[in-house]
């Protein structure tokens, strides 16, 4: 699928959005355009003769790892090659061969990762597999948030929403350090935009807050991820210890 | 009528007047009874240091903090202030409590660390788990099993007068999964308590620590509580 770029109920550019999912409330018009013009129609005439169908053996990994967008070392500094090996080929694998063990050969096998995840929450009465398939998602958001030599300022639009629903990028970064430094336990802090749509036709929220429709800075325990709250994630921080022990300690 | 209304006015005026009165006792962090390095190889030296001084020193330092915030709270009567503390109150007193309990429940192997209960408490792990083994396997399962951060206990029911394995979410001390519940073992499973070591191989952390346990503090508490008369007449 085409790479699409703007959100179009928002205005965000999101970058590493790749392909259409369900989360996304509005494809543009192009985008819908495109979506139609490229499902293929099954036109094929059989040219073997049908025979006894044999039984299809199920993926035994129906997910698979995906690979880090840099090299182990790319973030030294700030987050060692030991800490970011670790986390990648230990913590993040450990997730992706679990939920494979616990879906393959199911139906959910054929979902697509965020359907996996909002399917298992299941209203906030997890299945088993709830925690592998969100610390994957988590996990792979988590390290598109990073990039070598990044850091600096946001600009354009984000900026603006920034200073719109923060004041400044100084009172963004101490709210997170603050949700990151407050959170009892494990889990995750995010920078996020908060929609609060109801996902039905006439979405009048019976229960508006003053937070919703702007960015705001979330905590998630555990393995929790913010789209089962119906939140749109910008950036991902792990806050669990195996993302900071090895380099920090305390 | 009116004497019962001005009997409640000076017993309320008295009530808050013990209130002001009352001092806070805070909490210090108790002393490790072994050096850090005492538990090598099972923990190294350096996890038992940071463990001790910087997590359980924390815990301390910011449940003192919440109690004199609570303590302020209570005595302006800010209602919202009192119940918005429960949450620090909870987490940070509930992990001084149960890293206390943790430095009892572990002894240097040259100390009798690892030794299996024996008498009384040996007798209850047999008779509510089937053997020594079935036990430990136990708690090493729900360790493992446990996401994120959290403990795994062994448990007394003071009412039930049995054993169970427990485990809490955080730093939940016992008690919030049954009033009438008592630790004699608990085992950190946060990942500050292995990592440095074990990397993510918690299994791994668990199988070991039992060379480490302190089964003689679990059967002080548990013959305190049991206050069982003595069995071996009933045996004979």
């Amino acid at each position: 699928m085409q790479p699409a770029t703007a959100c179009a109920f928002s205005g965000l550019t999101i970058p590493w959005l790749r392909r259409c999912s369900s989360l996304r409330v509005k494809c543009s018009t192009s985008q819908r355009a495109h979506c139609a013009s490229t499902s293929t129609a099954d036109t094929a005439e059989p040219t073997e003769p049908i025979g006894p169908i044999e039984p299809i053996e199920p993926d035994p990994e129906p997910f698979k790892l995906k690979p880090l967008p840099y090299p182990f070392n790319a973030l030294e500094p700030h987050m060692s090659k030991e800490t970011v090996e670790y986390h990648w080929e230990r913590h993040h694998r450990g997730h992706v061969d679990s939920l494979n063990a616990i879906i393959q050969g199911t139906e959910f096998a054929e979902m697509k990762l965020e359907n996996m995840v909002l399917t298992s929450y299941n209203e906030g009465n997890p299945l088993p597999f709830f925690v592998h398939a969100s610390q994957v998602w988590n996990h792979d958001f988590f390290w598109e948030t990073m990039k070598p030599g990044g850091g600096g300022n946001p600009s354009g639009v984000l900026r603006d929403l920034i200073e719109r629903d923060f004041g400044s990028l100084d009172e963004l970064a101490k709210e997170i350090q603050n949700a990151a430094l407050t959170q009892f336990g494990s889990g995750w802090v995010w920078l996020a935009y908060k929609r609060h749509r109801l996902g039905v036709g006439n979405d009048i929220n019976p229960r508006p807050s003053e937070k919703d429709k702007r960015l705001v800075v979330v905590k998630t325990p555990n393995s929790v991820s913010p789209i089962v709250w119906d939140y749109y994630p910008l950036l991902a921080i792990d806050v669990w210890e195996h993302a900071y022990y090895v380099d920090y300690e305390v | 009528m009116a004497l019962l209304r001005s009997i409640a006015i000076s017993s309320n005026k008295t009530l808050t007047l013990a209130r002001s009165a009352r001092s806070l006792t805070m909490a210090t962090l108790p002393p490790l009874p072994y050096s850090y390095d005492a538990l090598e190889p099972v923990i190294s030296g350096e996890i038992m240091m940071l463990h001790h001084q910087k997590h359980h020193q924390t815990y301390v330092t910011n449940y003192n903090s919440a109690l004199e915030l609570l303590h302020t709270a209570m005595d302006k009567g800010d209602v919202s202030a009192v119940v918005g503390l429960q949450s620090a109150v909870k987490f940070n007193g509930g992990g001084h409590i149960n890293h206390s309990i943790f430095w009892k429940n572990l002894r240097p192997v040259n100390a009798g660390g690892g030794e299996p209960p024996h008498k009384k408490l040996g007798w209850q792990i047999d008779t509510d788990f089937g053997s020594f083994n079935a036990l430990i396997s136990k708690m090493n399962a729900e360790g493992a099993a446990l996401q994120g951060s959290g403990w795994v206990w062994l448990a007394f029911d003071k009412e039930l007068k049995r054993l169970k394995v427990e485990t809490t979410a955080n730093q939940d001390p016992l008690v919030t999964k049954g009033a009438t519940l008592v630790p004699l073992l608990g085992i950190d499973v946060w990942e500050h308590a292995y990592y440095l070591q074990y990397k993510n191989v918690k299994l791994e952390y668990l199988k070991n620590i039992w060379k480490v346990i302190n089964w003689e503090y679990a059967g002080e508490v548990y013959e305190k509580e049991a206050q069982w008369c003595d069995l071996s007449e009933e045996n004979k």
